[in-house]
Parts: structure tokens; sequence; C-alpha cells
């Protein structure tokens, strides 16, 4: 066998590289002025971190329910549509809303697996996002799905029925309630 | 609603910059003055003139996250020379360049403008992908969305994955948009992405969210688009700067605009809205938009045919540039516009109906190619996505197209759509939020 049968095609074959950039402190000049368009551009790099204080303002009995093993919903006292996601207002007919327990048992109105993501939850990959559904809730509540194999996606997930589990130790984030199938 | 009689509006001149990953030898406002400067080019404008010419200009880019810069439209403003006109920023997600090209027509039509300037530009490669998708997801709400699992593709798959248990779509069908998109692409050379695909190329290529491909969802890019609309008047002042009459013209006849809740969960199941060849009895058990359908999409296109008078769309347009960031969307954005019934999207494309005529796409014999030619430039999938440019950039494709100029500016007519006399562009915010529908015509 000679070499290269045995070596992938060279362009295969890469060093593993980072974002990380490096710290510049010279850069080449030109000795004549006309040759400065030539140049290739500098490129830095800026870290942009910042700790940005969220208030979920009138959404948090919502976070508060979570942390304490409730799914809550709210419900027009008006014209009686029901919110699986919270919102304080009824998009249908302005009024304030109320707070209600959402049933525990619920079905997949549609899913996904996320084998990719936002940087933040790459390092979760893969996990399923649900839609989940409730008979006589006008709107559907966004959700993970845990316990249900990721290799094998099929329509057949829809209409499935799955339960509401809660985290032991409330992180104030949506993600503090999840679902798993329900039989 | 009734549309009041306003003053008709021109579109005289387009440019575009290379849509490209990454333009790191510049930053935006020269970026921005590639395809501005194109645009002055094509009508014999010189920039001197501008100031004498213009009126104003209205600026377009999604995201100040992406560029790190506030007001950088004021940045393009002055770079160009046109302090102190009238200038604003419009910003409506992916929308946001649509929307743009629909204000600088207001100005004109209102007669606030004889002419304005449409700019946008989005420069996506100063942070890595998955950051890039980090920052796109913040477009979902940051209390009950994002913390799931922020990420687009996640959520038109969740669309897809709904529309595919409604109506039947197949993952073969959206494949067909990808090769339609990426073969057209191969002709145009502004095009990030020019790729002879197989439908089997598309369906083995990294999963991403199931059942969307890396091929079935658009890239990020860095690019900018740049039109020029003019009344009558406008057309008399470009007429006295340039000593010559402005050729080719395109009239801007229809415009539309529509929305939906944010919160995909938040979306109604209730009735079709329905466009003027629909009845009801087409749609008997269909709840609706659901999160199959795009209702923001469907009341822009009401909106833009009442205006413009159509009243059957696959037979009075000639050619659609519409945004399809996903093969998916693409596919519901066929039935939002009309060109076929709610349900019936991926037989649509199956058909061969949105291919362009005279091309060879190995997929054999088609029964319906060439019937209604969508995104003949390639489309957001194949062109590049610089969020900002994205809608002016298809603005200015369907100017070509109408103008019976592409070989001139995109060096081939391949993709030419043969005595196209009335074209549509639309412009879309995930996940269906903002979306709108222009009407070109050849004036």
């Amino acid at each position: 066998m000679n070499i290269q049968a045995m070596t992938p095609a060279a362009e295969k074959i890469r060093l593993a590289e980072t974002d990380d950039g490096t710290i510049l402190f010279k850069v080449p000049f030109p000795k004549e002025m006309k040759d400065i368009q030539h140049m290739s551009p500098i490129i830095i790099k800026q870290p942009y971190h910042i700790d940005y204080i969220h208030s979920y303002g009138q959404d948090s009995p919502f976070f508060a329910g979570l942390a304490n093993g409730k799914l809550l919903g709210t419900k027009c006292p008006k014209c009686k549509y029901t919110y699986g996601t919270p919102k304080a207002h009824c998009m249908e007919c302005g009024s304030p809303t109320e707070w209600f327990e959402l049933p525990e048992v619920g079905r997949i109105h549609t899913f996904t697996v996320c084998h990719r993501g936002g940087e933040e939850f790459l390092k979760e990959t893969p996990f399923i996002l649900v839609l989940v559904e409730w008979d006589k809730v006008d709107t559907l509540f966004l959700s993970r799905l845990v316990g249900v194999d990721t290799s094998k996606p099929s329509l057949k997930m829809v209409g499935m029925k799955i339960k509401a589990q809660f985290k032991r130790n409330a992180k104030f984030r949506p993600t503090d309630v999840y679902f798993v199938p329900a039989e | 609603m009734a549309f009041k009689k306003t003053r008709d509006v021109y579109f005289v001149s387009g440019g575009i910059s290379k849509f490209a990953k990454a333009r790191p030898e510049v930053t935006f406002q020269p970026m921005v003055k590639e395809a501005y400067d194109y645009a002055l080019k094509d009508i014999g404008l010189e920039n001197k003139q501008a100031q004498e010419v213009f009126d104003g200009s209205v600026a377009s880019y999604f995201s100040d996250h992406f560029s790190r810069q506030l007001m950088a439209g004021i940045m393009i403003q002055d770079y160009l020379g046109l302090c102190p006109l009238p200038s604003h920023r419009v910003e409506a997600g992916g929308a946001t360049g649509g929307v743009c090209f629909q204000e600088a027509y207001k100005n004109v039509a209102s007669g606030v403008m004889d002419t304005c300037v449409a700019y946008g530009f989005e420069t996506m490669s100063h942070v890595n992908t998955w950051k890039g998708n980090e920052f796109i997801a913040l477009a979902s709400d940051v209390s009950f969305d994002y913390p799931v699992g922020g990420f687009y593709s996640g959520y038109y798959a969740m669309m897809v994955v709904r529309h595919m248990q409604e109506f039947g779509t197949t993952v073969e069908q959206l494949a067909h948009v990808s090769v339609k998109n990426h073969i057209n692409a191969f002709h145009n050379k502004y095009a990030q992405k020019r790729k002879r695909l197989t439908i089997k190329d598309v369906r083995n290529s990294e999963m991403v969210a199931w059942p969307l491909t890396m091929l079935d969802i658009c890239v990020m890019s860095d690019g900018a688009a740049c039109g020029i609309l003019a009344s009558e008047d406008g057309l008399k002042k470009i007429r006295k700067a340039t000593g010559k009459d402005p050729k080719n013209l395109v009239k801007v006849t229809g415009i539309g605009r529509g929305t939906d809740a944010m919160r995909m969960s938040d979306r109604p199941h209730k009735k079709v809205i329905l466009l003027a060849h629909e009845k009801a009895s087409d749609y008997k058990d269909l709840k609706y938009p659901g999160i199959h359908s795009f209702r923001a999409g469907r009341t822009a296109s009401k909106l833009a045919y009442e205006h413009a008078g159509i009243k059957d769309p696959l037979k009075e347009i000639d050619f659609v540039e519409l945004h399809d960031a996903y093969t998916s969307s693409e596919i519901q954005t066929y039935e939002d516009m009309g060109l076929c019934k709610y349900g019936e999207g991926g037989k649509f494309v199956e058909s061969g109906a949105p291919f362009l005529p005279n091309l060879d796409y190995g997929l054999g014999k088609l029964p319906r190619q060439g019937e209604m030619p969508v995104n003949p430039s390639g489309g957001l999938i194949a062109c590049g996505h610089p969020v900002g440019a994205t809608g002016l950039m298809q603005a200015v494709f369907a100017l070509w197209q109408l103008q019976g100029s592409m070989k001139k500016h995109v060096g081939d007519d391949t993709i030419q759509v043969k005595n196209a006399k009335r074209g549509a562009i639309h412009s879309h915010a995930g996940t269906g939020t903002y979306v709108t529908v222009s009407i070109l015509e050849k004036a």
C-alpha cells in the first residue's frame, strides 16, 4: 500500500482551532505611504460580558409556582380564553387575567430534537423541545422533554401524553419544569 | 383596508455588496457604500450630486448585538455624505429590510420626499456561529422561550413538524427547495453558496434540528444592499442631474404587512384568513394559524394584493423572491401567499411549479416546472442572509428581473425570468412575527 492510499485527503487534516486570537504588540508597516492600502486588516478581540438584571415582573408568580411544584397558566375571567403560557392581560379582550394551575398531563403538540443550539445550550445537545397542549387550554407551552430516545424522532411522537416534572432546586428559569412520557 | 390614492413610486436603481461569510477588510460603512455607489452608477449619478437629488434615507439593520455599535445608521449616513438629510433606522427582525423598503416607499408616496435612499447591512461574522445563534434567539421571549433552549432552527423545526403532521409534508419536499435555490444561485455571482445539490445531499448533511439539516437552513453573512425610490418629481430631479431619462422604470404598486405573537405558544387556532380567490369551504377543518402557518405572511399578502389589485396571485404574478431562511418556511410561505392552498405547499414544490423553466435540476421532468419561479436568485439559503440587507437584496433582484437586466448585473441571464411584468417580494421576521409583501411592476 502506498502512503497516499493510507492518508486522508490533506484538506481534511486540521489542527484544532479556537477563536481565542492573540495579543498583538507590533504590526509591520510599509515604508512607502502608497503601499499602505495593501495592509491586511487588524482584527482584535473585545470581550463582551455583562450581568443583566432581568425582572420577571407580572409573570413572577409563574416562577414562584415552578419552585413549589406547580405549573401555572392564566385565564381570562371575562371571555374565558385560557393561556398555557401566562399572559397577564387577555390578547382577545384586554382584561386582566387570573392565575390557575395547569393539568399535570398534557400532549405533544409538536417537537424537535436539537443537535445544535445557541452557544449557551450547545453542551446540552441533543435535547428535545416540545410545545405542550392541554384540553380546554387555548394556547401552548414550550418545554424540554426528557426520557425519550433522541436518535429516533418520528411523527408518531405528536399527540403523545407527557407529564410535568419539577426540579427540586429551582433555578427560577422556565426549565424548572420539564416533561417526561406519561405512559 | 381601503387604500387611499397616493403618489406613484418608482424603484429606479439598486445595488448589492457581494455577500460573504466575513468581510474583515472593511467595517460596515464602506460595505454599504459599495451597494450605494453601484445604485448611483447604474443611473449615471455622481456621488457629489447626492445632496441635490436625494431628500433623505431609511437605514436598515437588525441587531445591535451583532454590530456592537449603537446608532450605526447615522455612521452610514455620514459616510455616504448624506448628512444633514433626514433619516431614521428601522428594525423588524428578519423583515427589517422589507420594512425599510416600505418605509422608503411611504416617504415618497406620502409626498414627504421626492427621492429616498433605502440602505441596509448586517455584519454577523464578529461572533462564532453558535454565539450568533444565541444572539438571534434573543428574538424570542427571554422570560419563557429563550432559556428553554433558545435556537431559531429548533423553533422552525417545531413548526414544520406540525406542518408535516397536519398536511403530510415530507422531508424530501423540503429538500426540493434547497436543491432549487442552490442551483439557481449557481448562476448568480452575488450568491454566497453556489452548489449543485441532490435531494440525497440535503438529507445526508448534518442534522441540526430534526427534521432540518444544515442544507435546509440559510447561513450567516456579512453584506449590504441599497435601493433608490422616487416620485415623478424625483425622476425629474434625477433627469436634471444626470442629463438623461432614468430608463427601465419599475413601479411599486402594493405594500402589505402583518404581525403575529412573538411566542409560538400564543398563536391562536381559529379560522383561515381568506384571499380573494379562496372560499371558507376550502378550509373546513383547519385550525389557523396554529404553528404550521404564518398569519402575518397571509395578512401581508392580502393587503399587498388588495393594494395592487391582484385577485389570483398564481396567475397575476410572474415571479416571487421570498424569505427562505428555512426550506420549510419557503413551503409555508407558498401557502401564506396563496400560490397554492394551505396544506399543498409540499406538493407545489414537488410539482416543479416554483422552479425555473429552463434549468436542469437533476430531478427529471417536473410536471409544472416554471409555472411560478420562486427565488430565481437563489434566495436566502444560497445568497446568504445578512439580516438588515436581505429584504433590500430581494428588492434589488426583483428590480433587475423586471428590468430584464439580470445578465448585466449578475453576469448570467440563465436566471432571468422571461418577460417578467410583475413580481412580489416577501420579507419575514422570526418566527413569523413581522412579515412584509411588496408588489413591483414594470412601469
